[in-house]
């Protein structure tokens, strides 16, 4: 019972602090209102019995992501945009949104109508993180290298991109 | 050789401070202990007397005119005998600096310090002194100078009465 | 119901307990602190208010409650007024998790000395404590002061950096305790303190916690000869206070957290294992003091040199090895 109300108000703090991220004109609010809505997210996994995901989620996502944001916005001393100097999105901007929510929305519908059980939620459960542990790196294991891997090839590719032309000739005097 | 000096400098550091911690403090405690001052501290203020035992302001405004903070201030008056002295001689305490250039530049060794700077009080006004709060019965670092002696003005008449003086001129009649 | 009822009086209890006797230290490490960084510095310290200054942390509290709570023209209001309670909250918040003592049996009833024993107890610590650099940046950011904001920037770089080490080195005492769980790792030390067993991991983790702490060697978001007083220089009052006393809580959470992880807990021989805990928290809080008076601070680039250089590859290199040495034990 307990669990449930909980679980709602999570899912309620979590949308509104997301909405409320996009909406505002001080990327330093911004930041520290998508740091609240990964609160309530890890505190939903932990609700739904996954508490070494809600510790990660803590400590990669609030502890080390955002912070990172909130030091380039503090280096890059971006001032709060004013009302003026912008213009309300058009529709060119507004229907990739539109149509990703709509999206979401038939497809969660289309869920429910065709598995009438899905509605009623998974059964309650816990994972240890032994068991995590196990799923991981055992019966995954394959999935979670190809995602390593997969991170390692954006790291090189960035690093590439973000290369100017100077360090790239600068690169090639020294080989 | 490098990696010995670091080393070293890392952990010396540690042996100096724990050897600190079982010395005797260098504090002096104060209200209780008290400094052992040297004689030529300058701290509070005082005019002194000659060895006669006369005032030796002679209300030059000298005093008043070195210090950096204004913080003297006298009116001269002049005696039966034509003697300068300060009617009233008042020191500010509250900006006093104790920079001793008032004791330089008196030329009658009238005023002087004293290393009495125990002077903190809670009412500003009550550190105005007045001339009878600095004037001290003894002669202060010098026992023997008196300056009318050693100025050699035996004044002992009113001006323009001693022999072969012609009378002071009215300065404020327009008569030749 | 009532065994419901039980169990919570008895959390309140011990929540209660922990609360009073984490900020009885904060205060009197202040006092401790100032004392002995006075006799190594051959001066006394605070002596005056009450038999040997003892009452010098009332006085202070007295003195900053009654001091204006100043918030400056263009800063950001209510980021600023939060700020000090993240930095204070965070440092109590981990104390939840920290094992004091082993069970006991009250009436009958199993009571654990902690709070709550998370099976993922390092996690919700490495957590928690990735949560009090937001106190350090907006308390910077908020305060709208080109000093503070350098602080700020300064905090979150070098608490961001040493998180890594941070966390690295804590892979192998997991490793060896076999469980995230901060009162399965005291169990495991019964014989012998993973200190000795590894004092790589022991040496990698104390330097991050120092850096943590935000104390000499590392205070360089503070710093007060270059930066007035860095992330709290705009803060004054009980505002103030929450920053200072949260840098205490801190050092008394890390030192137990070093406690738990390297020296054992609450084992020990003779004593009553409560005071065994005490005996080593107040140990490494001396050893903090020790290491402010006899260090100089840090250069900001020898800083992240240490970090980024020297302390990640070598807690990387002792997870390797202390991995194969435990295969190799089987």
């Amino acid at each position: 019972m307990i669990a449930t109300v909980m679980f709602y108000l999570l899912g309620a703090v979590a949308l509104g602090a997301t909405g409320l991220a996009i909406i505002q004109r001080n990327p330093v609010y911004a930041v520290i209102y998508l740091v609240k809505s990964i609160f309530a997210l890890a505190l939903i996994f932990y609700l739904l019995g996954a508490p070494l995901v809600a510790a990660l989620q803590v400590i990669v996502y609030a502890g080390a992501i955002m912070v990172l944001f909130l030091f380039v916005i503090m280096m890059l001393e971006i001032t709060p945009t004013s009302a003026t100097q912008c213009t309300a999105p058009g529709w060119a901007q507004w229907s990739p949104v539109l149509l990703l929510a709509l999206t979401l929305v038939t497809l969660t519908l289309l869920l429910i109508g065709l598995d009438p059980l899905a509605s009623e939620g998974v059964p309650r459960w816990h994972a240890s993180p032994r068991d995590f542990g196990y799923a991981l790196f055992k019966e995954y294991a394959l999935a979670v290298k190809i995602i390593s891997f997969q991170l390692s090839f954006a790291a090189v590719g960035a690093f590439h991109v973000g290369m100017t032309e100077r360090r790239r000739a600068q690169l090639e005097d020294e080989s | 050789m490098h990696v010995i000096r670091g080393i070293r400098g890392t952990f010396q550091p540690f042996w100096v401070t724990l050897r600190n911690m079982f010395r005797k403090p260098v504090t002096i405690q104060y209200p209780e202990e008290k400094q052992q001052l040297p004689e030529r501290y300058r701290a509070r203020l005082i005019l002194t007397r000659d060895p006669d035992g006369a005032e030796r302001c002679v209300a030059c405004h000298l005093c008043s005119a070195a210090c950096p903070v204004d913080c003297i201030s006298m009116q001269a008056a002049e005696a039966e005998d034509g003697r300068r002295y300060g009617a009233w001689f008042r020191i500010n305490f509250t900006r006093c600096i104790f920079c001793g250039l008032c004791t330089e530049a008196c030329p009658t060794l009238a005023i002087q310090v004293t290393a009495d700077f125990e002077l903190a009080g809670r009412d500003p006004l009550k550190l105005v002194y007045e001339k009878e709060d600095l004037l001290v019965d003894h002669c202060g670092n010098n026992n023997s100078y008196n300056f009318y002696r050693q100025s050699g003005i035996g004044v002992a008449a009113p001006r323009g009465t001693n022999p072969g003086e012609t009378p002071p001129a009215d300065v404020k009649d327009l008569m030749p | 119901m009532s065994e419901m009822l039980v169990t919570l009086a008895l959390i309140l209890g011990k929540l209660l307990f922990i609360f009073g006797v984490v900020l009885f230290m904060a205060a009197y490490l202040v006092l401790a602190e100032r004392k002995i960084l006075g006799r190594m510095q051959l001066r006394y310290g605070p002596n005056r208010v009450g038999p040997f200054g003892l009452m010098q942390p009332l006085a202070d509290v007295i003195k900053l409650l009654t001091k204006e709570d100043f918030v400056p023209a263009r800063a950001d209001k209510w980021l600023f007024l939060i700020a000090p309670g993240i930095t204070a909250v965070t440092a109590l918040l981990v104390f939840a998790v920290i094992p004091f003592g082993p069970t006991l049996e009250i009436f009958g009833r199993q009571v654990p000395l902690v709070v709550v024993d998370l099976n993922i107890g390092v996690l919700y610590f490495l957590g928690v404590s990735s949560m009090a650099v937001y106190g350090v940046v907006l308390g910077g950011w908020a305060s709208n002061s080109k000093y503070s904001l350098l602080g700020g920037v300064r905090g979150l770089s070098q608490m961001v950096s040493y998180e890594l080490s941070l966390g690295l080195s804590l892979v192998p005492v997991i490793m060896m305790a076999r469980s995230f769980s901060l009162t399965d790792i005291v169990m495991a030390q019964q014989s012998i303190p993973f200190m000795l067993l590894n004092p790589v991991a022991f040496g990698v983790f104390f330097i991050c916690v120092l850096a943590e702490s935000n104390r000499i060697p590392f205070d360089l978001p503070e710093a007060e000869n270059e930066l007035v007083g860095g992330f709290h220089t705009e803060y004054s009052g009980m505002r103030f206070g929450l920053f200072f006393v949260g840098e205490y809580i801190n050092m008394v959470v890390l030192g137990s957290l070093v406690t738990v992880f390297f020296l054992g807990g609450w084992h020990g021989p003779w004593l009553p294992p409560l005071l065994w805990f005490l005996f080593k928290v107040l140990a490494v809080c001396a050893m903090f003091i020790w290491i402010r008076a006899s260090m100089p601070r840090l250069r900001y680039d020898q800083l992240m040199n240490l970090g980024w250089k020297i302390l990640l590859p070598l807690s990387l290199v002792n997870i390797l090895v202390t991995g194969a040495v435990l295969l190799g034990l089987g």
